[in-house]
């Protein structure tokens, strides 16, 4: 089977890559390009962990095929911190404990990041709809929707 | 072993030559989130895949002067971002808006939604009750048909084969007058659902009902245009007579199933409910105009 | 030092957790993300069918595929007899774990394992499952509890005859066990009671729902020394579990604990991980194994589905004369359900006299059942904080003062034998009646609930190993994973005891070749078992530390005494010194006696137990039947708060479990026996818009028995949420829930029944 060439753009680095057509991109991130970061919870779309922000949205890896990142930009949570410097979402993440076995995490910050980007002062409703598509099992979520509000609040320079 | 192909061609007549010379496993791709899945779960195996997501006819929302034509894979949070569309068809627009989570509006498609015939799809009540009409390329050319004749029945669609939705045209919206999708589910998100109910209604200057179009979800094969549903609307001051009127009517015309997401009995009652509450939340919108 | 009522450097502090970082970032390594060179891809063929004896496999196909380096059966599994294995709460069999791992003779559930292939790629493995014929002869199945205990019931283990009956059967049925715990005399006790109230309650299974699906990679070299990389609850019960299950000595593998994406109980027992360590053996190259989100649910033990009928009196004054309660919970394909908590635990809060629980374990055609958060608890509460509260409303007494006239208080008598010591039930309860959501104001269609639950928390083997470095930092190795924060804990406990600074402090799970023996991580005994083991070796440091100081200043070492971090004479009579900090003394290690490590391995026992008690308010859509939590208050005693915010969360995340395993939660099967609903699509958690804050109280009625007061936290939350739950919507609509999950189908039909 024939592999296809891929040339794009992850975590502001290009990227080229080989792969079979009905990989999907979760596979190539995980398996080809050992971003193990995004993670493999459903395969079906249903629990965000496999969360990274491609062309500017929030989108399901495992529900895109490798072959459709030529061309695009994709943002994963390897790329969330600059450096040394973590996001403010990753900090207020561990500064609320809004993480307990942090499988899921990555997906939320991701997610978290699309939203706060898009929408800078999110009410707690908005936060939880938004995050309506990530699954967490171990937190009940409280803690997860406290850090979101903190970083806006620190973002927005409050 | 399964040779999967992958194809991006850049135009609609591309797209139909392959799909045309290709056997009965080829699938068009737009957001993947119903392909992907079924591909995932080990349902369905295509041989070819075709994603129309570099075609600009498939992905351009155009405001034109007898409505909107919407490409096929234009995703749902594009849709939203639209202000104009929301404003004439906030309907079409939450509807479709409904369908999964952030990540799955990021790529699902009013295209794909309606191709993949699910009878609980979430757009298609929408679609039919503002009275869109699909355009679509095919070897033989383009046709047009009402998007209330794509589906015929779970996962089957009248489209021929080598024939893709290109695009969808909302007609322009009306002086007082609005639509509204409504649907259960157990939970707040994420799940399919239980009944959608659909409702686009215009009003005269008396404030009367001058026009309706009732489309009920998930309890039938393909989504149902209750005619009697809008009967009970029309002409009426759209008061509680009238909403008792257009409930019955409305649980009168579902012929659903049992299965894991609803009984027969839970989705008729629910479907009368729902019917009621997405005609009043569009009367208060086409009020407002 | 005495750790009951001092004030405290770091105990009780919210620091950083040490893990943090690596799972912000994604960097930690979770089961499927460790990868070894010429690794193969493992994967399983399920049965289809609920109920079927094999009577062949043939691999031949599957074998030829090139690509395919190994494929297994049940015949190159040896054919290993009984035995009890200890791991989780509730002991089970290892011959049962091998056949659940791998099927012998009968496939009993859809998705049970028949056979495994590994091959070189995921879509080669794939095609020879494909390959590989088996010939079945489908029996009929049987999924319900009250089916399952019929006598014409087509019979799921064939020669099973039921444990706890005197006298024993002489025919097998599907009832593995009966068990019964009685207090003082039942009937006399109803006789004595104004008001009875009986119900009875059916439940479904649900899962324990953990995001990261269970992985596993195994290498074996040349040498017979297969290493282990997979997250699980318990990296020593893997251990145990493989080499009784391919008849290895426990030394022949090593198991290293990955992150741990959720477990909840469902990882404390192997699946996967045999096969990939025969894989790995018979192919010489590592062989990986996922499972998909289907599999989990398909293959992975729920917990119990159950029918359950409780009985309790009282006089007209509140009094609790008798309580009672017959408990039936599925087993799965295997005995094992637990039953025996659910007897032990449903009317453990309360101080009576005449009781009599009496539960069966029932086997059927579902995959095992698995430990869930307080295996047992939730359900027997359930039923019994339901029937609580309806007496209450019968004798018009405040569900909380029914609770309060017969809440247990230190020297209670437990319904299950041991007379509880120092404990917190009470303690709940009043601040219940302090909170401001007791006696909010409700709006239309809402309503609220009380219920309150209870966990014996467990001790177990920990084992602990404290070095210190030679620049006064010190690494802290533990035995178990980590699955909800205890590595923050354990350093908070030994920076406490040491006196140094938390940053000095970093804390690692060791893998089974590196740290003694300990259990696995539930039963909430982390924080107790490994905290107590923690503070042993610490205090075996600070021992050890002091004895180097005295040698440097020529004392002898009772003249030492270890203070804030630092060796201090213990009065002037020994000398005039300057205080010599640890790091000053770690610099001296080599001159003084070599490096400095302290060390426990213990067996903890005094383990508290917990109570909680929760107040629930939902909103009910009474044309739909949906029902909104939109307030929820967690109360529990947690003896001493290690890291106040890892307690609240535990406090959270139960009560987010209760409440969907309450509303929506539920294993769909058809006719065929087959499950229907193995995703997350169809199985229905609840999303983070579902939910509202959680807002928790915690309690501080110490644990005398633990250096610092500490109960267990992990599993009591869970318990309450479901009778809460239940609850208000009862005291929103009038109508008594006893069918669980309370789906909106359910509820619009209990509100028509009531018209």
């Amino acid at each position: 089977m024939k592999k296809s060439h891929v040339t794009t753009t992850i975590n502001g680095e290009p990227v080229e890559f080989l792969c079979e057509p009905q990989q999907t991109l979760l596979d190539v991130l995980r398996d080809e390009l050992n971003l193990t970061g995004s993670k493999e919870g459903c395969s079906s779309g249903d629990c965000g962990a496999c969360s990274v922000i491609m062309d500017g949205r929030v989108v399901c890896t495992c529900l895109a095929l490798g072959v459709e990142a030529e061309g695009r930009s994709i943002d994963t949570i390897e790329g969330m911190a600059e450096g040394e410097t973590l996001h403010p979402l990753q900090r207020w993440f561990l500064e609320e404990a809004a993480l307990q076995c942090g499988f899921c995490t990555p997906g939320f910050l991701v997610a978290a990041k699309a939203l706060l980007d898009r929408n800078p002062d999110p009410t707690e409703t908005e936060v939880r709809y938004w995050l309506a598509g990530n699954l967490c099992r171990c937190t009940g979520y409280d803690k997860i929707v406290r850090a979101v509000l903190s970083a806006g609040a620190e973002m927005r320079g409050q | 072993m399964n040779a999967m192909r992958y194809e991006a061609p850049g135009s609609i007549d591309e797209v139909v030559a392959l799909l045309a010379a290709a056997d009965g496993t080829a699938r068009v791709l737009a957001g993947g989130t119903d392909l992907l899945v079924q591909m995932q779960s080990g349902l369905f195996k295509p041989g070819l895949i075709v994603d129309v997501k570099k075609i600009a006819e498939a992905t351009t929302i155009t405001a034109e002067d007898d409505g909107f034509r919407i490409g096929a894979a234009v995703c749902g949070a594009e849709l939203g971002e639209h202000t104009a569309l929301k404003e004439a068809w906030p309907g079409v627009v939450e509807a479709a808006e409904l369908i999964g989570s952030v990540q799955i509006q990021a790529r699902a498609s009013l295209g794909g939604n309606l191709c993949n015939a699910s009878p609980a799809a979430d757009s298609v009540p929408a679609l039919i009750a503002a009275g869109a009409i699909c355009s679509i390329a095919g070897p033989k050319g383009r046709r047009e048909a009402p998007a209330r004749e794509i589906a015929t029945g779970p996962g089957k669609t009248s489209l021929r084969k080598g024939e893709i939705v290109v695009s969808i045209h909302l007609p322009a919206q009306s002086p007082r007058s609005s639509d509204a999708y409504l649907r259960f589910i157990p939970r707040t998100e994420m799940d399919i659902a239980v009944v959608g109910a659909a409702v686009s209604l215009s009003l005269d200057e008396n404030g009367l009902c001058s026009a309706a179009r009732v489309v009920l979800g998930a309890i039938a094969p393909t989504a149902l245009l209750v005619a009697e549903a809008a009967d009970a609307l029309n002409g009426s001051p759209v008061d509680d007579a009238a909403l008792e009127r257009l409930a019955t009517a409305a649980r009168a015309a579902c012929r659903p199933i049992d299965d894991k997401r609803g009984t027969v009995e839970y989705r008729t009652k629910v479907a009368g409910v729902l019917a009621r509450r997405a005609t009043g939340i569009a009367l208060e919108r086409a009020r407002r105009k | 030092m005495d750790g009951q009522t001092r004030d405290f450097k770091w105990i009780g502090k919210r620091t950083v957790r040490p893990d943090g970082v690596d799972k912000v970032t994604g960097r930690a390594n979770f089961g499927a993300d460790f990868s070894l060179p010429g690794m193969l891809v493992g994967k399983v063929l399920r049965s289809p069918h609920a109920h079927a004896r094999i009577l062949s496999i043939d691999t031949g196909k599957a074998r030829v595929l090139p690509g395919v380096k190994a494929v297994i059966t049940a015949a190159d599994l040896p054919d290993i007899p009984s035995e009890e294995a200890h791991f989780g709460e509730d002991p089970t069999d290892f011959r049962y774990v091998s056949h659940n791992v791998m099927a012998r003779g009968k496939a009993l559930y859809d998705g049970h394992v028949v056979a495994a292939v590994a091959a070189t790629s995921e879509a080669i493995a794939e095609a020879a499952l494909g390959l590989i014929e088996v010939e079945y002869d489908i029996l009929p199945h049987v999924l319900d509890v009250e089916d399952a205990m019929k006598p014409d019931a087509p019979l799921v283990i064939e020669d099973l005859i039921t444990q706890g009956i005197t006298p024993t059967p002489k025919k097998p049925s599907n009832i593995a066990k009966r068990i019964q715990y009685d207090l003082g005399d039942i009937a006399a006790g109803f006789k004595k009671a104004d008001v009875v109230i009986k119900r009875r309650f059916t439940t479904k299974p649900v899962h324990q729902g953990y995001i990261e699906p269970h992985a596993v990679v195994a290498s074996t070299s040349e040498d017979g020394q297969s290493l282990v990389w997979c997250s699980s609850q318990g990296h020593f019960m893997v251990r145990a579990s493989c080499a009784k299950l391919l008849g290895l000595d426990v030394s022949q593998l090593r198991v290293m604990p990955a992150e741990i994406g959720g477990g909840f109980g469902g990882k404390v027992t192997v699946y996967q991980e045999p096969l990939a360590v025969l894989m790995s053996r018979k192919t010489g190259r590592p062989v990986k194994m996922v499972m998909s989100r289907e599999e989990v649910f398909r293959g992975t033990g729920p917990t119990s589905g159950s029918v359950m009928t409780v009985k309790i009196g009282a006089t007209k004054k509140g009094k609790i004369t008798a309580a009672e309660a017959t408990l039936a919970f599925q087993a799965g394909a295997y005995p094992g359900s637990p039953v025996g908590l659910g007897c032990m635990t449903a009317f453990a809060p309360y101080d009576l006299e005449n009781v009599k629980t009496v539960g069966y374990d029932v086997v059927v055609n579902r995959p095992k059942a698995t430990a869930y958060r307080a295996p047992g608890a939730p359900l027997a509460a359930f039923a019994a904080e339901s029937v609580l509260d309806e007496l209450a409303k019968a004798l018009n007494i405040a569900p909380l003062e029914l609770r309060e006239k017969n809440a247990a208080r230190e020297g209670t008598q437990a319904p299950y034998g041991p007379r509880f010591g120092v404990i917190g039930y009470v303690a709940t309860l009043q601040a219940l009646r302090d909170h401001p959501h007791y006696m909010a104001p409700l709006g239309p269609n809402q309503g609220r609930g009380i219920a309150s639950g209870f966990w014996m928390n467990f001790g177990g083997q920990s084992s602990a190993v404290i070095n210190v470095n030679e620049d006064g930092t010190v690494v802290v190795t533990l035995g178990h994973p980590d699955i909800g924060g205890s590595r923050a804990s354990m350093a908070l406990m030994a920076a406490e005891v040491l006196g140094i600074d938390i940053t000095k402090v970093r804390a690692i799970i060791g893998d089974t070749h590196s740290i003694g023996l300990s259990d696995i991580t539930g039963g909430s005994k982390v924080t107790f078992a490994s905290g107590m083991a923690v503070v042993k070796a610490a205090n075996d440091v600070t021992g050890q530390l002091r004895a180097r100081a005295a040698m440097i200043w020529e004392v002898d070492a009772d003249g030492v005494v270890w203070e804030d971090g630092h060796a201090v004479a213990s009065s002037t009579n020994v000398g005039e010194f300057e205080p010599l900090s640890l790091a000053q003394i770690a610099a001296m290690a080599a001159k003084t006696g070599g490096p400095i490590s302290g060390h426990a391995s213990i067996n903890a026992k005094g383990a508290g137990p917990g109570f909680g008690t929760h107040i629930c308010d939902v909103e009910v859509d009474r044309e739909t039947g949906r029902v909104t939590v939109v307030r929820y208050t967690a109360i529990q005693d947690a003896g001493r708060a290690i890291h106040p915010s890892y307690v609240e969360g535990q406090l959270q995340g139960g009560a987010a479990q209760g409440i969907g395993w309450a509303l929506n939660e539920e294993y769909v099967y058809g006719d065929d026996g087959r499950l229907q609903n193995p995703g997350f699509l169809d199985y229905r958690m609840p999303v983070a818009s579902d939910l509202p804050m959680i807002d928790t109280v915690i309690v501080e009625v110490p644990n005398p028995n633990h250096p610092f007061g500490v109960r267990g936290v992990g599993e009591v939350p869970i318990v309450p949420p479901l009778a809460a739950v239940a609850n208000a919507i009862e005291d929103a609509i009038g109508v008594r829930m006893t069918d669980l999950p309370m789906s909106p189908p359910r509820i619009l039909a209990a509100l028509e029944d009531k018209l």
